[in-house]
């Protein structure tokens, strides 16, 4: 979080609290949402694509006000860290699903219909 | 110290002991590994929330239950609500030890978190008894595996963490905050709020994604 320099303790307070407000409300909205498109019954495509976004945006707000990693130069190597261990991460699951769906193609004709 | 090392490690968040010297270098360099074991952690999930992937097909129910027959919404919306909380309470307690707040006002935060995350455990271990009775158990099929090889190893991680945190609050009643306590509280705050970050991914890929 980039606090101006020159606050006093009082303020630099307030703002830390702020922080964390901001990141419960976005936080809140960001799973009320998805909870209430599959309670209320969104029609089940929709819904994946709604869910899907929301949580990688509540994934960034989580980082950005819990974990306070932003864009700052004082934290660029927490940043560089967990955008390394993301691409990693991407690499492996999108690999084993992509890989194992395809064998799972190859190997059970007729059975390839694989309801999500 | 050369100033570009203060200057990291002044940044407001979750390093608490900011101007304290040595101390500080030495909470600074362990929150930093600190860093590399979640992401180490991280690529656990990663790998469990792949193979989680890979078993949502029909095959492999193995002609048992699916998402929908097992996952009850309103244990979900408690679980999640609780560990959202908890994260920011533990926030509130973060700051509270930042600014120098009375001991008081710290346990309370922290003793608040403990009960959410407790009400958490407590929820989700309800909704895998109701399942065991129900016969979803995990060698039922590779669905049901790969549910109980996800989701309970999150909740294994949020019980070290309560347990953690109890052991942080007892010390802290005992003797106050000094320097260790705060750099260790520090990471647990780190572990603390990575693990409901787990649980976004949790919510949505397992349990939204299974009852949409």
């Amino acid at each position: 979080m980039s606090t101006p320099k020159n606050l006093s303790k009082e303020e630099a307070y307030k703002h830390d609290l702020k922080g964390y407000v901001t990141g419960l409300g976005l936080a809140l909205v960001l799973t009320v949402i998805p909870f209430s498109a599959v309670i209320f019954g969104m029609s089940t495509g929709a819904a994946l694509w709604l869910i899907a976004v929301l949580g990688l945006i509540q994934i960034v707000v989580h980082v950005r006000y819990f974990l306070h990693v932003d864009l700052s130069p004082e934290r660029r190597e927490d940043l560089h860290l967990l955008l390394f261990s993301g691409l990693l991460l991407f690499i492996m699951a999108a690999g084993t699903i992509w890989v194992v769906l395809n064998m799972n193609y190859r190997m059970m004709p007729g059975m390839h219909m694989i309801g999500m | 110290m050369s100033s570009a090392t203060d200057a990291t490690y002044q940044a407001p968040g979750i390093a608490y002991g900011a101007a304290e010297g040595h101390h500080h270098d030495r909470a600074a360099t362990q929150l930093s590994g600190f860093w590399l074991f979640m992401m180490s952690d991280l690529i656990l999930f990663g790998c469990f929330f792949a193979t989680y992937g890979t078993m949502l097909g029909k095959p492999s129910l193995a002609g048992g239950p699916g998402p929908k027959d097992v996952f009850e919404m309103s244990g979900v919306v408690i679980e999640t609500a609780a560990l959202l909380l908890s994260t920011f309470t533990f926030g509130l307690a973060s700051i509270a030890i930042k600014y120098d707040r009375p001991k008081r006002e710290i346990l309370t935060w922290l003793i608040v978190t403990l009960l959410l995350g407790a009400t958490f455990l407590g929820f989700e271990l309800k909704e895998f008894i109701t399942m065991f009775h129900d016969g979803a158990v995990p060698q039922r099929s590779g669905f049901l595996s790969a549910f109980f090889g996800l989701v309970p190893l999150h909740g294994i991680h949020v019980t070290s963490g309560s347990i953690w945190l109890l052991i942080m609050i007892i010390t802290i009643a005992k003797n106050g905050v000094d320097d260790l306590t705060k750099s260790r509280l520090a990471r647990l705050a780190l572990f603390w709020h990575f693990l409901d970050l787990i649980w976004v991914g949790i919510f949505s890929v397992v349990y939204l994604g299974g009852l949409a």
